[in-house]
Parts: C-alpha cells; structure tokens; sequence
C-alpha cells in the first residue's frame, strides 16, 4: 500500500484516497504538430521497473492533482510535489539519488 | 424554495453512537485566495474568520471548514444561505471569488456518543489515523465508497457531510458499523 502525502492539505493518505493520473511531466504536442511528435505524445507512456514520476489527484480529499515520485519495484515514495511545475524540484531529486546509491552500496 | 427536506427526513439510530439526521444546513461555498486580505474581511462580515489548512472555526449558529487551499465551506442556518452568499459577494466586489448557496448539495448527519466509541465508529469506515484526529480539525475523505468530510464539534459530537445523493449509504454505514456488538475498543 502506498501512502502519499498531498501538498496541498498536508494529509498523508492511504492510496485509496487517491487516484492515479498517469505519467507526469508530458510535454503536450497539439495542433500542427508533426505526426510522431503527437503519437509519442498521445500513446508512448515509461513503464519504468524503478523510479517513475506520476500525477496523482486527492479524488476523496481536497481534489487537487498533484505530483508523486515513486519506485515501482519497491513502492518507495521519494517524495510528493505540486502539479504546476514541468520537472521534479531538486529535493527530490536529491532523495532519489541518495536512495539509489544506498542501494547500490548494499 | 419551498418546503426543503433533508434526504434522510430525520433518520436516527441508536447504538453504540447516535447516528442522525443533522437536518437541514446553509451551506456556502466561497472560493478564492483565502490568504488575501479581503477574503478575511469578507469573512468578518459573516461573523467568521478564513480556517487555516484542514481547521474548523466554529461560531455561534455558523462554521468555517476548510476545503481545498482555495475553497471554504461556509454553514450557517438554512434561512440564511441565500443572505450569506450576497453579503460574501458584495464585500469581495472586484475580487476574483465564487460565493454560491449550494445547500442542496450536501446533507449533514450528527454522531453523538463516547469519543471512544466515535472515533471506533469513523475509523473502521475511513482510511484516518484517528488516534492522531484532534479538535478542530477537518478531514475530507472517503467513507466506504464515498466522499465525505468531518470534524468534531466537542469530544461527544461528531458532525459529517456527504453529497445528499449517497446520503441513505452513508447513514446506513454508519448504523452497521456503530451497532451493539460490533466494539473493537481500540480507543478505550
Ligand atoms: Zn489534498
């Protein structure tokens, strides 16, 4: 079980409170786009075995989208963001970095 | 309106926790930057102050509940939805905001009984640490399969909203799970 912690209420949830939203951080291709530009856009997704940044939204709770960062493999939660950013903050970069060198090392 | 009925026309059960109807409730929804000045002063004109995040101010006959970073719920008896929501509109003129009656939305149940019993009753229905729930405070969540949010108004009284439709689920939730018999004594 996940839980995750939404940063717009603060309240560190069970995933069941929650709802996930996909890949994050798609740069949206539209209108006069090239044709692989709009396909990578519209149907590639990462289906990461190890760290994936996702959208999640507090469906139950306040009803934002928001963004998490998490290992699939191992269901660590590295940390979760707001939604209006385009690219994980450096801080929990940092946190992923530092978990996968911890792993390395074992 | 005319004639308004709440959706559980004043249901109760008794067991373990008094399950009931919390009847009929003015409900505002006021949206908006809840940090700016005016939205305090806007506030003040109906008696209340902005909540801080997931805080509950009571007063008198009304409460502030706070929803979302931009969103409050504003209660106040039913006859004065209507008023509540012109006097937030006129005192936040020029200010980006949605000030709405949505009394209709949502229903209001009352659980009344030993803390230990109401925080049993919520915490076998809710994914909510509720050794950690303290007054004051407002937890939107999920109730079984529906949302719902809820916060204690003293340490024998819980109020709960849900959206009116859901509102038998809710009510009936709550009676199984707060039935004679069902004690966990988790909280005493
Ligand atoms: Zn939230």
């Amino acid at each position: 079980m996940l839980i995750l912690t939404c940063p717009y209420c603060g309240v560190a949830g069970e995933e069941t409170e929650f709802h996930a939203g996909g890949e994050a951080h798609l740069k949206r291709f539209g209108p006069g786009s090239s044709d692989d530009d709009f396909d990578a856009y519209m149907f590639a997704r990462k289906n990461p075995k190890g760290v994936h940044f996702e959208r999640w939204r507090h469906v139950f709770g306040c009803g934002k989208w928001f963004h998490a960062a998490r290992d699939t493999a191992t269901l660590q939660v590295f940390g979760t963001y707001p939604a209006q950013v385009s690219g994980p903050p450096q801080d929990i970069l940092d946190r992923i970095a530092a978990a996968t060198s911890a792993h390395a090392a074992k | 309106m005319r004639d308004a009925v709440t959706a559980l026309h004043g249901a109760t059960f008794i067991g373990r926790v008094t399950v009931a109807d919390g009847g009929l409730r003015g409900m505002v929804t006021l949206r908006g930057d809840l940090a700016a000045p005016a939205m305090a002063a806007a506030a003040q004109v109906i008696g209340l102050t902005i909540p801080a995040q997931r805080r509950v101010v009571m007063a008198d006959d009304r409460a502030a509940i706070w929803m979302s970073p931009d969103e409050v719920l504003i209660l106040v008896p039913h006859a004065q939805a209507e008023a509540t929501a012109a006097a937030l509109t006129q005192a936040l003129t020029g200010i980006h905001h949605l000030a709405v009656n949505v009394s209709d939305a949502r229903a209001v149940l009352r659980l009344t009984g030993s803390e230990a019993a109401l925080r049993e009753t919520l915490a076998k229905l809710a994914p909510v640490d509720m050794d950690l729930f303290g007054m004051g405070e407002v937890r939107r969540t999920r109730l079984g399969q529906v949302a719902c949010a809820f916060w204690m108004v003293d340490s024998s009284t819980v109020e709960l909203i849900c959206f009116r439709s859901v509102a038998r689920y809710v009510f009936d939730l709550l009676a199984v799970t707060a039935s004679d018999g069902g004690a966990v004594g988790h909280f005493g």
